[in-house]
């Protein structure tokens, strides 16, 4: 999995691709985790777009990375679940723990209006 | 092996259907069949077989025991809930209280919910009965006594007529019982759980409840995979969802369906049947529950399909 990176003020879009298995879980983790570590990161957005399945070990890591976002009052959100991902999201109630939304902008948009704002100007 | 038969599969406490329950099923009965009319009773019967089982059946409400029909005369019980009253008052009608039956009973650990069964187990008040307790703790004896210890009880363990034997097996070994290999498995679970994977005639089936899979030691998995492995049947605890079991219920000891599609995707199993069902879920919450397990499978296929089914009270599934 080939993971890539933009920020937006103080917000992070974290966009992998391929497929959150074993294999690509690992390499999600260890993108996200020096992000979450991060006290100038106020806010992370996983752009889903690129990936067409997510396992347990995946759901996982993204469980992870809420608890820590949020032990410090960060927030989390997801955007552009592909069909399959989105079911599998449903399917674990992880749209009920995290926060969805159908593309980047609108997750932007709901976190920091500052990112936003970079989003678009960019 | 022939086949299994769920006398309880709610898990960490017995529920009943409400009169509300019941009369939401009615109502949803005669939505689904206003206009119609039925000639004879038999065709009264087609239209209730055709209705969806969360309105013409429930998953029911005892707690853990799953009988197992091995083919032989004696008994196969995995655990010892409040369905086990059940299973007994069955067993006596079917042979008579005045002939003598064996009954191998697996325990795969000492919570209330999986032992509450036992004082009410009427065979063992009868005399000529041969009972053995199989588990993996050292202190189940003890933990069966107590049960039945004042205040909590009105009887204590001595009333009990039967001839009763404790064994002890030895986890991560393979042992002979009653015509079965029975390889037991240590679980996560609070005070530990053990499973059971049973072998005989070329069938198997696993018992494992009351077990979390945090996936945080890939071995784990490869290690429940093997237990699995080419499984007939895997019984296994999906009381959570899968957001939950690593969440806010994280360390309670529980997995959920999407860990169970998946580990017998691993394993090549070939039935999944969700067990030890979550109390607060109703009848429409795990029959969708069931239906959406179908569907991960489906998604998630690479090999040859894993049936998917949900235990409830009275299901008999054949081996």
């Amino acid at each position: 999995m080939d993971v890539t990176s933009r920020t937006f003020g103080n917000v992070v879009v974290v966009a992998p691709a391929g497929r959150a298995d074993l294999t690509g879980s690992a390499a999600l983790e260890s993108a996200l985790a020096p992000l979450w570590a991060r006290a100038d990161v106020s806010g992370l957005v996983l752009d889903f777009a690129g990936v067409p399945y997510i396992s347990s070990v995946g759901l996982r890591v993204l469980m992870i990375a809420a608890k820590e976002m949020r032990a410090r009052r960060a927030r989390i959100a997801v955007a552009g679940l592909q069909p399959v991902a989105a079911e599998i999201f449903a399917i674990s109630r992880f749209d009920k723990v995290l926060e969805v939304f159908p593309v980047v902008r609108d997750a932007l948009a709901a976190i920091s209006p500052t990112a936003l704002a970079a989003y678009d100007a960019a | 092996m022939k086949r299994i038969r769920f006398w309880g599969t709610r898990g960490s406490l017995p529920v009943a259907l409400t009169a509300p329950g019941v009369r939401a099923k009615i109502i949803a009965a005669l939505r689904d069949g206003a206009g119609r009319t039925f000639e004879s009773d038999a065709e009264i019967e087609r239209y209730v077989d055709a209705l969806p089982f969360a309105v013409a059946g429930t998953f029911g409400g005892h707690t853990a025991c799953v009988e197992i029909e091995t083919g032989a005369s004696e008994y196969v019980v995995c655990d010892l809930g409040s369905g086990l009253r059940s299973f007994g008052q069955a067993a006596i009608a079917r042979h008579g209280p005045a002939n003598p039956q064996t009954y191998h009973l697996f325990v795969s650990h000492v919570h209330w919910d999986h032992i509450m069964g036992l004082p009410f187990f009427g065979p063992a008040y009868i005399p000529g009965n041969r009972l053995f307790f199989y588990g993996a703790h050292r202190e189940l004896e003890a933990a069966l006594r107590r049960q039945m210890e004042p205040p909590s009880f009105p009887v204590n363990f001595s009333v009990f007529n039967a001839d009763i034997k404790f064994v002890y097996l030895e986890p991560g070994q393979a042992h002979d019982v009653a015509g079965m290999r029975v390889t037991v498995k240590r679980q996560h679970h609070a005070g530990d759980s053990y499973g059971y994977r049973f072998e005989r005639d070329g069938r198997t089936v696993v018992y494992t409840t009351d077990s979390e899979h945090t996936f945080e030691d890939p071995n784990e998995s490869a290690a429940f995979a093997k237990f699995f492995r080419k499984a007939d049947v895997v019984v296994f605890d999906a009381m959570y969802s899968l957001a939950e079991a690593i969440s806010v219920k994280a360390d309670w000891g529980h997995s959920s369906n999407i860990v169970g599609v998946e580990l017998c995707q691993l394993a090549e199993a070939r039935h999944l049947c969700l067990f030890h069902h979550e109390p607060a879920l109703d009848d429409v919450a795990l029959s969708t529950m069931l239906e959406e397990t179908q569907r991960y499978e489906e998604i998630t296929r690479t090999g040859e399909p894993l049936r998917v089914t949900a235990a409830y009270d009275g299901l008999e599934l054949t081996l």
